[in-house]
């Protein structure tokens, strides 16, 4: 591991500082913001100064605050539900490719239905019907993504059960969760790395999203696709505000993707 | 009469661990008008590293080192890309192994014929459409006006390759490189690419290069016969010279790899542990691809079942094992009738009969160590565990004949072919099964390597009196190791019986051309073979 870390592109290297930041920043939220998450502490939309390094927001809370705790906030609940809906679209996709016949009929055309609608639509009707919660939040993005990772690990899985060795297992008569996790995903793991960083992106960019139309996390909590909304009229002014949390969110996505970059180069011996 | 191809001191390197590793040393040929040379070695012996070569060209990762390659007075050793693109196709063609893999499967076959000559400039389309058909009826293919307006998934493997054989014949070029054309054909079809080798090679006065394993094949067509290991020449000489006196120990070996087993004798008295009757079975539900299958196994015997590709027999190994429940029927195993589909049975049953199989590598886990790939039916079916687990394991790691310590650890993508399928051996026998279904087990290894397997089997045999169900082609494998043969033809057995009953005559039809094809070490017996099959078409 130690070794591959050595032998990474600078890409990959940019990308990783970039995560790393954003995460060690998050971690130590309380430690690093030097007001409260929710406390107004100077006039609306001040200009960066020695007291509020970036800045105030539309009711004049501190923005170098507001994006350290959206930090927290935002990368949290995008790994929690980008975690939960692998779990539920990669276990649901292996069994179907394991199992063939009826269920990965049933469960092939339950996610075809969940796909036929545009994701961002579809959380948008579920979301203003059962209200925005955060455990509501978490679960409706990770079942409405975890059909792209059904789909894909499907795919994957449909391609490593026609080996012979998992002929071999099913002849052993090993059960279901034997092949499955010592025989599947072992050899199924590098695709869904990489496409574990994408969809994180994508969680990410999602959550934003519905933040910035006042679905996603409900104010007073930070997030930066809620902090570009709220902040959104001061483009007209001239003033630079709403860019942080915009270019906060730009920057982690581009980091993410530099290091899936790497980790799909690796997986497939691209060069 | 000038050389067309010489070439001199060839070395080629790939870079492999970090560095550059000379995979082929010191080479040198040449090869005149006319003339067939054989380049025979088993897997990674550089045959086909020099094949390429001979068209200046190294695979991803080589380079040629240092030498030189003439052709026809043209040095391909540092000719620049536009150079050696002009002389590729036109001068010098290529036919591959794997026809199939080499057309693209959304054009017709004749398109892919002109397309080299038309690109060359040499002829226009409508021309090079007349040839192929020419060339089609030389290689004697069926309906050759018609044949080239079909796709490749419309011709088959034999047919393909002969297309193939024509394609690189489209611009007429002096020399052919033929790498292993028959390996992955039937034994009958292999007779019609060998024959059409032959007629462009003598009447079609062209030069080539014909690689392949397989010794007594090259002896069929090549007129001088380069034996290579390692990269390196071991021995050069006329083909029948060679055959009759070869010089080095490892052409001997490499003639003498068909020896016959001791023979078993089967009688009635011994005990039936696999027994099929009247089994079909169909993969779609109607259309029988088997039919009217009886067979029995007796305990400590060998059977062989044999026949071409799409005979059944690998299907036959699905439904005995109940991957593929059969429709009709009825598969006893010691007395007790099995259910047919594989989840109904139970696990002492499922430990009895074991399966081996024919790609080593798709049968391993890439992921799994040697340790969990063997110790894992010893925990599933005894619950060992720990350390007599790890005994057990090493036990069995010695009776394939691998050291315990070097392998117990190794990933099974560290292994060469030959290793996986003994640890494919070994996993089959940590069961203890009284039965081994073996599909095609040695068809994807060099034929040293071959015969250490079924030497290996022979062995476990007479030890634990297990039986064998050996699902083959390759008829000089069956010869080598049955007691009883089963010959299957489109799903059906149409003939069985032991092995010395079937092999003398009279033979059944079909038995005798599928025996009539398997290559003798003779340089004339394909002459002898095309002239009795020629006369008995006319006769007919």
């Amino acid at each position: 591991m130690l070794k591959l870390l050595r032998q990474s592109p600078l890409s990959a290297r940019i990308g990783m500082g970039i995560v790393l930041l954003n995460c060690l920043v998050a971690i130590f939220a309380p430690l690093i913001a030097p007001y409260g998450e929710t406390s107004v502490v100077g006039d609306v939309w001040e200009v960066s100064s020695a007291k509020f390094y970036l800045g105030t927001d539309h009711i004049g809370r501190d923005l170098f605050t507001r994006m350290v705790f959206g930090a927290r906030n935002t990368i949290a609940l995008a790994f929690v539900t980008t975690i939960l809906s692998f779990f539920l679209g990669s276990c649901l996709g292996f069994i179907a490719a394991v199992k063939g016949g009826w269920t990965d009929q049933l469960l092939s055309r339950i996610v075809d239905v969940f796909m036929a609608f545009p994701t961002l639509i579809f959380a948008l009707m579920i979301l203003s019907v059962l209200g925005s919660s955060i455990p509501t939040l978490i679960f409706t993005i990770a079942i409405l993504d975890s059909t792209r990772v059904y789909r894909l690990s499907r795919a994957v899985a449909m391609d490593i059960e026609v080996m012979e060795f998992v002929e071999a297992a099913r002849l052993r008569g090993e059960g279901l969760w034997w092949i499955i996790r010592q025989e599947i995903l072992p050899n199924a793991m590098p695709p869904l790395i990489a496409e574990f960083g994408l969809r994180f992106c994508f969680v990410f960019l999602f959550i934003a999203s519905l933040s910035f139309l006042g679905l996603g996390l409900q104010p007073p909590l930070a997030d930066w696709g809620g902090m570009v909304r709220e902040n959104a009229g001061a483009i007209t002014f001239g003033i630079y505000i709403p860019l942080i949390p915009a270019g906060g969110i730009a920057l982690l996505t581009v980091g993410i993707n530099l290091i899936v970059d790497w980790f799909l180069h690796l997986s497939s011996g691209l060069e | 009469m000038n050389n067309l191809l010489e070439i001199k001191n060839l070395n080629i390197e790939a870079f492999y661990q970090d560095r550059w590793q000379p995979i082929v040393r010191d080479i040198s040929l040449n090869l005149k008008r006319g003339e067939v040379l054989g380049l025979i070695g088993e897997s990674g012996a550089g045959k086909s590293t020099i094949g390429l070569a001979a068209m200046g060209y190294t695979r991803q990762g080589c380079r040629l080192a240092s030498g030189s390659i003439n052709l026809d007075g043209m040095e391909l050793f540092d000719a620049c890309d536009e150079d050696l693109r002009l002389v590729r196709g036109s001068k010098i063609a290529y036919v591959a192994q794997s026809a199939a893999a080499s057309f693209n499967p959304s054009h017709r076959v004749i398109k892919q014929y002109a397309e080299a000559p038309v690109h060359h400039g040499i002829m226009s389309y409508e021309k090079a459409e007349k040839e192929a058909i020419e060339i089609y009826r030389r290689l004697f293919l069926p309906a050759p006006e018609k044949i080239g307006y079909r796709y490749p998934h419309e011709l088959s493997g034999g047919q393909l390759q002969r297309t193939m054989v024509a394609m690189a014949m489209s611009c007429k070029p002096d020399i052919i490189v033929f790498d292993e054309p028959t390996t992955a054909l039937d034994v009958t079809t292999q007779i019609e690419v060998l024959a059409a080798v032959k007629e462009i090679t003598e009447k079609m006065n062209k030069a080539a290069l014909y690689i392949t394993h397989d010794l007594a094949v090259v002896a069929q067509v090549a007129h001088r016969i380069m034996v290579l290991r390692n990269g390196r020449l071991v021995e050069e000489g006329e083909t029948r010279e060679l055959i009759k006196n070869p010089k080095r120990k490892y052409t001997r070996e490499l003639l003498n790899v068909r020896t016959l087993r001791e023979e078993k004798s089967i009688t009635d008295k011994m005990k039936v542990i696999l027994k099929i009757k009247d089994v079909a079975a169909s993969y779609t539900g109607q259309d029988n691809v088997l039919e009217d299958i009886n067979l029995i196994v007796r305990k400590g015997r060998t059977v062989a079942l044999v026949g071409e590709s799409g005979s059944g027999k690998s299907t036959l190994a699905k439904v005995i094992t109940g991957l593929l429940p059969a429709n009709n029927g009825s598969i006893t195993f010691f007395e007790k009738e099995l259910p047919k589909a594989l989840k109904r049975r139970e696990k002492e049953d499922l430990r009895r009969m074991q399966m081996i199989y024919q790609m080593p590598d798709t049968a391993l886990n890439p992921k799994h160590t040697v340790r969990k790939v063997i110790g894992r039916p010893l925990q599933f079916y005894f619950g060992i565990k720990g350390k007599k687990a790890e005994e057990r394991i090493k036990d069995l790691l010695r009776d394939i004949e691998l050291d315990p310590d070097i392998y117990i650890d190794r990933l099974t993508t560290e292994l060469s072919g030959g290793e996986k399928q003994r640890i494919c051996i070994a996993r089959a026998l940590a069961a203890e099964p009284d039965l081994i279904i073996c599909d095609e087990i040695t068809s994807a290894l060099d034929q040293l390597v071959a015969e250490g397997i079924l030497n290996l089997l022979q062995d476990l045999q007479n030890k634990t009196n297990m039986s064998y169900l050996f699902i083959t082609h390759d008829l000089a494998t069956v010869k080598a190791i049955a007691d009883k043969i089963v010959i299957m033809l489109e799903g059906k057995i149409i003939e069985q019986g032991e092995k010395k009953q079937i092999l003398s005559p009279p033979h059944h039809e079909y038995t005798d051309k599928l025996l009539a094809s398997i290559p003798e070490m003779d340089p004339d017996w394909l002459d002898t073979l095309l002239k009795e099959r020629a006369s008995t078409f006319i006769n007919q």
